[in-house]
């Protein structure tokens, strides 16, 4: 039996520990559970193990019961089982693919070898590369950093932290502070891309005033999500770095998936697979080192190794979409554990129908990025909101939208010299 | 009948914020004729301890899905989740994984 608890695989263990404390039961007389009524949730409750005894016969039940030891209440002979790879320390976690019970030490050193061979294998970071990490302070690009820096010598790649400001007061300014204790702690150049000065003054506080209202979301994700992937870019051409890396997990890459099938959105999911893009159209190569794991062994690494993140939410994160694809997942996870990990993998192997695959990207018209239309999405989005019209450029199709529109400010159209931030 | 127990109960990766922004609470459980178990220590934070939307934090009678739950360092799995009968002097870590922003994880790749 699982526990509906999203133990991830306690099938064997969990039966076993029935039986093994059976003896406690047998300690109860017959009738006298602890609690009638349909079984509780966990499979270890009483319930459970009084079963076990009601399908023997009566003597046989009384037999077994005098025979067993009395074991204390709180039972000191079942602790938690040794490390399977130390076989010294006492084990903390289980891991869920595997089922093994690891001790904190073991855990962790398998958390890095198993990000060592994502990136490996997938050649992911070659040697020499000058690697900027996307930090925003929280646990997973805390957690990427770190293990990144333990893993730098074996790779030979340096890194270079990353912060964006998107301007968020209360919350970002926190957070940032939170990078810089880190970056002082590992001894990592930060330089931290703030949107006001990369986008003409348009902080995602000013966004949220300028879609307020007309009682439709303010989809401020969609706005923060595209202009930080352009910020994290400039960040790092400003470090000179050679690829980019993001802290997402398993269950990030799991709630996009069904975010996107959710919203009939077939061009990201079928580019949402694999372990990151080769960098088409002069963009950086990016990758995500942590894809692979589950945000529960993310955070409990976290713990284990006593790193310092920042763990508020975003003030405009209760709005967004995601929290249903986010919810969904937690009780999709909770009925099968794998579920997560399943998500993932067939969003990899998805393969379009002709009529939905989207047309080649060209390059925006504006600022030369990558782009499947005339404007890349930056430069789109940043067109609505100075137009006065926000939401221009949010949804399918762009309705509205005069894509051809002459250059801002009378400036020739141009590709941009290599550290050249785009004019908007 | 349970003796009195003294526990400390810690809140991380966010929890923490249901609980008027202390991490550390240093608790001495009543004795009371119920075991103390972990299903009768969320009862007990529930009314003593949560300062708002409990919803957020208990879920039925164990925890919300997407919060760890470490006793002395180790995962609760391995000790009976919420059958796990408390000792003296026992620590529970409660760690949220739940807060954040994924914003960038949602648009193009």
């Amino acid at each position: 039996m699982t526990s509906p608890r999203g133990s991830q695989g306690v099938v064997g263990p969990a039966r076993t520990r029935a039986l093994s404390t059976s003896g406690r039961a047998a300690a109860q007389a017959p009738g006298s559970r602890r609690r009638l009524g349909p079984e509780p949730s966990g499979s270890r409750s009483p319930c459970t193990r009084f079963r076990l005894f009601s399908s023997l016969d009566r003597a046989a039940c009384v037999l077994l019961r005098r025979s067993l030891p009395l074991l204390p209440r709180s039972d000191p002979a079942m602790p938690a089982p040794q490390c399977a790879t130390c076989h010294k320390a006492r084990a903390a976690l289980r891991r869920p693919r595997s089922g093994r019970a690891l001790c904190g030490a073991c855990f962790c050193a398998a958390f890095e070898a198993e990000v060592l061979h994502t990136v490996v294998a997938g050649r992911l970071l070659p040697s020499g590369a000058v690697v900027a990490v996307g930090a925003s302070g929280g646990k997973d690009s805390t957690v990427l950093a770190h293990v990144l820096q333990v893993l730098a010598p074996r790779l030979g790649i340096s890194l270079r932290l990353v912060a964006v400001d998107e301007g968020i007061g209360g919350y970002r300014d926190a957070a940032l502070a939170a990078v810089r204790r880190q970056a002082a702690r590992w001894e990592l150049p930060l330089t931290v891309v703030a949107y006001a000065d990369l986008f003409g003054g348009w902080t995602m506080d000013a966004v949220a005033r300028s879609t307020a209202g007309s009682g439709r979301s303010r989809a401020c994700c969609t706005f923060c999500g595209v202009l930080r992937r352009r910020a994290l870019e400039e960040g790092a051409r400003l470090v000179g770095a050679t690829h980019i890396v993001t802290g997402h997990n398993a269950d990030d890459m799991a709630e996009t998936v069904l975010m996107n099938f959710l919203r009939g959105d077939a061009a990201r999911l079928a580019r949402g697979g694999g372990l990151g893009s080769p960098g088409e159209g002069g963009a950086l190569p990016r990758c995500r080192p942590l894809q692979l794991a589950s945000q529960k062994e993310v955070v409990l690494y976290a713990h284990f190794r006593r790193l310092d993140y920042f763990s508020e939410e975003c003030v405009y994160a209760p709005e967004a979409f995601r929290g249903h694809a986010r919810h969904l997942l937690k009780l999709l996870e909770a009925a099968r554990p794998s579920a997560v990990l399943d998500l993932v993998h067939s969003a990899e192997r998805l393969a379009l129908a002709p009529a939905a695959r989207p047309p080649a990207p060209g390059a925006c018209s504006r600022c030369g990025a990558l782009a499947s239309r005339a404007l890349c999405q930056a430069c789109a989005l940043l067109d609505g909101l100075n137009r006065g019209r926000p939401r221009l450029a949010i949804g399918k199709g762009r309705r509205g939208l005069d894509e051809a529109g002459p250059p801002r400010d009378g400036e020739p159209e141009r590709a941009p010299a290599p550290d050249a931030v785009p004019a908007f | 009948m349970a003796a009195p127990l003294s526990v400390e109960v810690e809140f991380g990766g966010g929890a923490e914020l249901l609980f008027d922004g202390v991490k550390k609470h240093q608790v001495t459980l009543p004795g009371q004729e119920e075991p103390w178990d972990i299903r009768n220590l969320l009862v007990w934070i529930k009314k003593n301890l949560l300062k708002e939307r409990p919803e957020l934090f208990i879920q039925g009678d164990s925890v919300r899905p997407g919060i760890l739950v470490l006793i002395n360092d180790a995962d609760w799995e391995l000790l009976g989740e919420l059958d796990y009968q408390l000792q003296d002097q026992d620590s529970i870590l409660f760690i949220s994984t739940l807060h954040g922003s994924r914003i960038g994880a949602g648009s193009t790749w």
